[in-house]
């Protein structure tokens, strides 16, 4: 019985082959080309060149900006997610809805508008830009600028990952220990923390691989200068526009192998720790 | 009534701490990160009159960049919730080698960096590039231009409908399929009668995250699009050359309208989903 069962399940061969084919034939056209396509570009001229177009000074300020701006902005998200998280999945109040679509709303705002917003805010002829611009405080064209746009497109990864789950597991272990007299602080981190240590973990991965690659918030506040506040995306653009295309694909090659190991602990974390990861969509 | 009473109507009296100061510091952030540029980006277009909005966003140059946009990603998305419908079903029901790793691997587009992603796709479909030299004996130019764009947003878009079609095809109920063979349903009918319909919520799911994302899209764009005015000029990058102007109103109107009919639309979207949910059940 069960040979017919699983019979009807299954495809005719020659659908199941077409299937398949089709659908490796469109993985490869659409995803695996580009990525090829941008080591075999980087490496056109050996790798003595792909290493020197790597160790420019204005290439080097770009790794260094990249890793500042994430070094910064994921650290501010993930403590915004841990608090938002704590305070929509522990407590009952007016508004909480409200409060979930303004977290989720960054993701549903085009990058360039995530960049313009703040540009409106504090550019040469922004709300505060004028005002700022009397104490010196340059926002726009400069790294603070920068910050702040990777903060906006990056703010919801953490929070997004942490909720469901946090709504899932519920805070009976939580008001247990806080019965007993734990501190809040010591039941955060002796109760909730172990059992979120893995969800965290991987908003905190996804939130660092978009900082590290946000580009149209990024170009709009930044000004694109050169080995000042052209962050590796953006240097990528500079590069390319200058025709120095072997440069220009070696820096976004860095930039595909981090998002290669990006992917590869995402499928291992997936993999490993399904029950406790929230599996949120990506976007 | 107090306004300590009149708090606590607004909240439900709970056993852990932490409440305060957790919530204050949310409250505080959105209202920095997103509530107050936000709400610059609703208020600034008005602040050289209307009729600066309307001339703005009736200029042939907007609405051609507009069309481009929402256009160009509305196509994307119908070829991804194809193609996409059947790389779920793919690798949820079949076994192959290499299964595990393209499953992994259709994330690309989230992780990989939209400019470098762009300047990839230019070098593949420029008139001399792998797959634009295939066509350009025929002269059929890709790169620079809206197919081009839209090529970019297949790309950006792809991962949203297998992912949002795998774990309902995962969940699904086999015995409604035996039940269809069992009454003498072929494979292809069972497949277009049983299957299609269940899934069809999902698809619809994908296909909007696929083009609200696309409408939005920039950095993979720019490098293929060329960016001609009028023919492949996005509307972001519309709003980035407002900027360059100094025309603050005009950006702010662009992004405005843009953000506007992406929401209808993914309004109209959701209706018509849970439409289908409805009737499919």
């Amino acid at each position: 019985m069960s040979d017919r069962r699983s019979a009807a399940k299954r495809d005719p061969s020659w659908l199941a082959g077409a299937l398949i084919a089709l659908a490796v034939l469109y993985f490869v056209l659409v995803l695996l080309l580009p990525l090829v396509t941008v080591f075999a570009e980087a490496l056109r001229r050996g790798f003595g060149e792909y290493f020197a177009a790597l160790q420019e000074p204005d290439a080097l300020a770009a790794i260094r900006l990249t890793l500042l701006v994430a070094a910064i902005a994921v650290p501010l998200n993930t403590v915004f997610g841990l608090a938002a998280a704590w305070a929509v999945t522990k407590f009952q109040f007016w508004g909480k809805s409200a409060l979930l679509t303004l977290i989720d709303l960054p993701f549903s705002i085009s990058p360039v508008i995530s960049g313009l917003v703040f540009v409106l805010l504090y550019g040469a002829r922004g709300w505060f830009g004028p005002l700022l611009d009397q104490y010196d405080i340059h926002v726009i064209f400069s790294v603070t600028g920068v910050v702040l746009a990777t903060v906006l497109v990056t703010l919801p990864f953490v929070a997004r990952e942490l909720i469901p789950l946090m709504q899932a597991q519920g805070s009976d272990e939580e008001a247990a220990a806080a019965t007993l007299g734990a501190s809040g602080w010591r039941t955060f981190f002796l109760v909730t923390l172990p059992n979120i240590k893995w969800a965290l973990m991987y908003g905190v991965l996804l939130c660092t691989a978009r900082a590290m690659g946000e580009f149209g918030a990024v170009a709009v506040v930044s000004g694109h200068i050169r080995g000042e506040t052209a962050t590796m995306p953006l240097h990528v653009e500079i590069l390319y526009n200058e025709y120095s295309f072997v440069a220009a694909f070696a820096v976004a090659s860095l930039l595909a192998l981090f998002a290669l190991v990006t992917l590869a602990v995402k499928s291992l974390l997936e993999a490993r720790f399904a029950q406790q990861l929230a599996a949120q969509r990506w976007r | 009534m107090t306004a300590a009473s009149r708090l606590r109507r607004l909240v439900e009296p709970s056993a852990l701490p932490g409440l305060g100061p957790t919530l204050g510091f949310t409250l505080v952030y959105l209202s920095f990160f997103v509530l107050l540029p936000l709400s610059a980006l609703a208020l600034r277009p008005w602040e050289l009159g209307f009729d600066h909005v309307r001339d703005v966003l009736t200029s042939e140059r907007t609405l051609a960049a507009l069309q481009l946009s929402f256009g160009a990603a509305f196509l994307a998305a119908c070829i991804n919730a194809v193609f996409g419908t059947i790389v779920a079903w793919v690798l949820v029901r079949y076994d192959f080698p290499g299964r595990r790793l393209l499953d992994a691997f259709i994330d690309l587009p989230f992780a990989l960096p939209t400019a470098v992603a762009g300047i990839a796709l230019a070098a593949i479909y420029a008139p001399n590039g792998l797959v634009g030299a295939l066509f350009a004996p025929y002269d059929i130019r890709i790169a620079f231009t809206p197919l081009g764009v839209m090529i970019a947003l297949i790309f950006v878009g792809f991962p949203f409908v297998v992912r949002s079609i795998q774990p309902v095809l995962e969940d699904f109920e086999t015995e409604a399929e035996e039940a269809a063979a069992t009454l003498g349903a072929n494979r292809l009918q069972t497949i277009h009668r049983v299957i299609l319909p269940a899934i069809t919520p999902s698809i619809l799911a994908g296909f909007s995250l696929a083009f609200a994302r696309a409408v939005g899209e920039y950095g993979s764009v720019i490098f293929i699009a060329g960016n001609i005015p009028m023919v492949s000029e996005i509307a972001p990058l519309l709003i980035v050359i407002r900027l360059e102007e100094f025309d603050y109103a005009g950006a702010a109107a662009v992004g405005l309208i843009m953000l506007s009919i992406s929401f209808v639309l993914l309004l109209l979207l959701n209706a018509l989903q849970s439409h289908i949910a409805r009737r499919g059940r």
